[in-house]
């Protein structure tokens, strides 16, 4: 129980610190000092106190839009495990339920960026929606490795991998799908090469170009909620990269949170020494990711 | 009608309570056969859509093709719609072959007659009824062919459990059953008559047509392989390819399409080749012995024939409110519908979350027992499993699909002046819909209440060795229960703050932002076409789109036009120029036929000769 509630509280409250390590490690690559470490929680804090405008044209689906997608997040969240522990939920089928959830985020950001009547925020959702189509397969492919290495279905077990570890022969799979995970990883949270969080010019943004209207406490769900969908996807990614576990509970904590930065750090390396792709390129690389994953599954039963 | 549709399900109650299976069979007038119906536990699965659907859509009927209004073809209409749905029950208790095929002749003609009812004043309805009754027909040949080889092997037309049969005949017979139900279920390459038909068709027919007609081809295969003994691998694996092709290929269609109601077809073909992967999923799992993967992909693909009969009505029905409002089907001249339509629109958004099987609704409850399955076949080989990505893919492109519906016709603001005197149609037109998205939800959420009947009907289909497995115990779908709650309530309590929040804070309004533009016009937005290019592009292999640029000369270029469409490939580019060749050299043989009697009947002698000295010889 006591797992489950500091689980629950590391997963509501480090997902903002995550982008304070990213901007403040591009900020280092870059010769800068950068934002404070906290800034995204001082930023959230302003955001919740303002008032907010909206545009004639939104309906409810602009306001659904950040609404659904902090819930599902927080419930694909809960389906995730964190280090050795166990996660708060988990049965028969979830990473299904995971992954689909996601797709019912994607639906109603998607939606409520049509929403508003703007040809830029329709070209954000139109990438994002394409783009998912190619990620998708990927993540389902690691998914079948994993459900192939571990022998279960339940997200929990299937990460925690069979008693005694990953067997030898696992190691490529795993290795192809964690790059391929990785690739997904920074899709699904916009950051470089794939989009860029920081870029002013609105055609050549995905996820920054679907919320130009939101404003005030909406755009700090929307803020907010991208950040924890880092940290669980991230919390994904953990499992396969560094499945270490030192079999003391407190080192255990520890052990994730360190990881969880030096994730954040490593996102900050790839962003800082690498340009964004052209958007026409950007298929090429989630193709990419999921060649590697499928082949890891051609490895994994061949 | 509601009354027929009430009686029947309550009948369908009544004979599953009492457990064995019920049956009547009587000898008839006709040479062939029996008047043998019966129902069971997989009958029921089928009937229960049956009884809803039609009954619904005749109450939407009431007010979007109102007697007073279609004087020329009302009645037409409704007799048709009227003998359409009683012979689909028949279809579906018929214990027959002879019986079953006059079933199903009468179903595929009252469909043509309901579909087209327009086609006095309207060309495309003709050629699409056309299209629909030569494939319908052609469909049909086959099963005449299975029959025939079915009542040759077995010695009677009765629909009773074949125990043995040599492998080689059950192939044949799977295969003509595969094409000749296929045609009808919408099986890519068989699918041409589809699209324009439903598009064609008043939308209430339309979602008879799709939510339930459609199923009467699934219900053929399941029927078949549950009579046919147990079949070698490939069976499965041919018709789980099938169906991921047809998935996949199904929903790429949907994507490039701008008339609403063809798009709404393809995603049909997109959720019958779903459908036919679970049932391949089943297939496989027995003949390997594994009943965990014969009761979920079974399981899971009659669920799904329950959803999609639920979430495709509603959006037909929908879209039919649509054309109401706006009379026109082109996606890119609406917008802005939502804030004209409330209750439309809302409703929509419901449909649009279930067809793209996102929970909670129910398209993900019966996707999930597939997916379930399809993992547990990694334990023995992983080739089955890869099905697992293409549904992940076909899960993706859906939501692309229903996203751009959403936004165009709904979102935004109006294109054109076509919805400008929209509204939400009167409440017999609304209530249907309400009843089918609660329905959607009821599924979604409880889907352990179908679990029973679910579970009765693969044992209808397969005597499974062994103490029967729950689904529950192989998927626990409680846990969906308990998931899908949360997160209604969830959703619930984040409504409850926005409330709070939103009455404490100023909300000023204004236009959309436009990143700076003043003057944005509703011309600028993005279009449905627009939204799906890149998708299009990416599919182009199978796709084939056609765009036509408008030429740009000189400085000060004229007016021109940009069009963009997507035709059906199998239709448009080899069904058609085949039949166009057909036409072209056949017509010699019109020699033949030159209208006189007595050459009639000299035809007949000579051929009679023939086939007698033929058999002398052979003798």
């Amino acid at each position: 129980m006591l797992e489950r509630l500091i689980y629950i509280a590391l997963l509501l409250i480090m997902p903002p610190l995550l982008l304070g390590i990213i901007n403040r490690t591009k900020a280092r690559f870059a010769g800068r000092t950068g934002q404070p470490l906290f800034q995204l929680y001082y930023d959230l804090a302003k955001l919740m106190r303002k008032g907010l405008v909206l545009s004639n044209t939104t309906t409810w689906v602009f306001i659904a839009g950040p609404v659904v997608t902090l819930v599902t997040v927080v419930l694909a969240g809960l389906l995730v495990p964190a280090g050795p522990f166990a996660s708060p939920i988990s049965f028969t089928g979830d990473l299904i339920l995971f992954a689909y959830l996601f797709g019912l985020a994607r639906f109603f950001t998607t939606a409520a960026a049509l929403d508003t009547g703007s040809a830029f925020e329709g070209m954000g959702s139109a990438r994002e929606v394409t783009f998912a189509c190619l990620s998708e397969p990927a993540m389902f492919f690691a998914l079948l490795v994993l459900a192939k290495v571990s022998g279960t279905l339940t997200l929990s077990e299937m990460l925690h991998g069979p008693a005694g570890g990953f067997p030898a022969s696992a190691v490529a799979p795993l290795v192809f799908i964690a790059i391929g995970l990785f690739v997904v990883l920074l899709a699904e949270t916009c950051r470089i090469p794939v989009d860029d969080p920081n870029t002013h010019l609105e055609l050549t943004m995905i996820h920054e170009v679907m919320v130009l209207d939101h404003s005030g406490p909406l755009l700090g769900v929307i803020l907010y909620a991208a950040s924890l969908k880092m940290f669980v996807l991230g919390a994904v990614l953990l499992h396969v990269i560094v499945p270490i576990q030192t079999g003391m509970a407190w080192a255990d904590w520890a052990l994730f949170v360190i990881e969880m930065g030096a994730l954040a750090v490593a996102i900050g390396v790839v962003e800082s020494v690498m340009a964004r792709l052209q958007m026409r390129h950007v298929p090429y690389l989630l193709v990419a990711a999921m060649l590697l994953c499928g082949f890891g599954f051609i490895l994994v039963v061949r | 009608m509601a009354i027929g549709g009430v009686l029947g399900v309550v009948g369908v109650g009544t004979s599953l309570g009492g457990g064995s299976e019920t049956s009547l069979s009587v000898p008839w007038f006709l040479p062939w056969g029996r008047f043998a119906v019966g129902i069971d536990a997989l009958a029921a699965v089928f009937l229960v859509p049956v009884f809803i659907v039609p009954v619904l859509g005749s109450i939407y009927g009431l007010g979007y093709w109102s007697q007073p209004e279609h004087p020329d073809n009302g009645r037409r209409l409704g007799v048709s719609y009227g003998l359409l749905a009683g012979s689909m029950a028949l279809v579906v208790i018929a214990r027959d072959g002879a019986l079953f095929l006059i079933a199903w002749e009468v179903m595929a003609l009252a469909a043509y007659f309901a579909a087209t009812a327009e086609e006095h004043e309207n060309a495309d309805v003709r050629r699409a009824g056309w299209v629909y009754l030569i494939a319908t027909h052609i469909g049909t040949l086959c099963l005449l062919a299975m029959f025939a080889l079915w009542r040759s092997e077995t010695g009677s037309f009765a629909l009773a459990p074949a125990l043995v049969m040599s492998s080689e005949v059950a192939g044949t017979i799977f295969v003509l059953g595969l094409i000749g139900f296929g045609c009808k279920a919408g099986l890519m390459p068989l699918h041409v008559w589809l699209p324009g038909a439903h598009a064609n068709a008043p939308s209430h027919v339309s979602a008879v047509m799709s939510g339930v007609m459609l199923k009467m081809g699934i219900y053929g295969i399941v029927r078949i392989t549950a009579l046919l003994p147990v079949g070698p691998t490939w069976w499965g694996g041919v018709l789980l390819a099938v169906g991921a092709v047809t998935g996949v290929a199904g929903i790429a269609y949907a994507i490039g399409q701008h008339d609403i109601k063809r798009l709404l077809a393809y995603s049909s073909i997109e959720n019958v080749g779903i459908i036919a992967m679970g049932l391949g999923l089943a297939l496989l799992g027995r003949a390997q012995g594994r009943g965990d993967l014969v009761l979920l992909g079974l399981a899971g693909a009659l669920l799904h024939v329950w959803n999609h009969s639920l979430f495709k009505s509603l959006l037909f029905f929908n879209a039919g409110a649509i054309i109401h409002a706006t009379h026109t089907r082109e996606m890119d001249r609406m917008g802005g519908l939502a804030k004209r339509m409330p209750w439309c629109a809302a409703l929509f958004a419901v449909g649009a979350v279930a067809i793209c099987a996102l929970p909670p609704l129910n398209g993900f409850a019966s996707e999930w027992l597939m997916y379930v399955g399809l993992f547990r076949s990694l334990s023995s080989g992983g080739e089955v499993a890869m099905a697992a990505v293409a549904l992940a893919t076909i899960g993706a492109l859906a939501v692309a699909c229903f996203v751009q519906v959403l936004g165009t016709v709904y979102l935004g603001e109006p294109r054109s002046d076509a919805g400008d005197h929209a509204y939400d149609p009167q409440a017999s037109m609304i209530g249907p819909m309400v009843v089918l998205a609660c329905g959607c939800a009821a599924v979604g959420v409880f889907p352990m209440m179908a679990a029973p009947l679910l579970e009765r009907a693969t044992q209808d289909w397969m005597d499974l060795s062994g103490p029967v497995p729950a689904i529950e115990a192989l998927a626990p779908l409680r846990w969906i229960t308990v998931m899908g709650l949360s997160f209604v309530g969830l959703i619930g309590a984040a409504v409850l703050a926005w409330k709070m929040l939103s009455r404490s804070r100023t909300i000023g309004t204004t236009g959309t932002w436009d990143c700076g533009y003043a003057q944005p016009t509703a011309r600028m937005q993005y279009t449905g076409s627009s939204f799906g290019d890149t998708l299009v592009g990416l599919f182009a292999f199978i796709l084939w789109p056609k765009k036509y640029w408008p030429e740009v000369r000189g400085v000060l270029a004229r007016r021109s036009r940009f069009r963009s469409v997507v035709p059906d490939a199998i239709l448009d580019r080899l069904v058609v120029p085949a039949f166009d060749l057909v036409g072209k050299y056949l017509p010699r043989l019109r020699m033949l036929q030159q209208g006189q009697t007595q050459v009639y009947v000299l035809y007949v002698l000579a051929i009679v000769i023939v086939l007698y000295m033929w058999g002398a010889i052979g003798a």
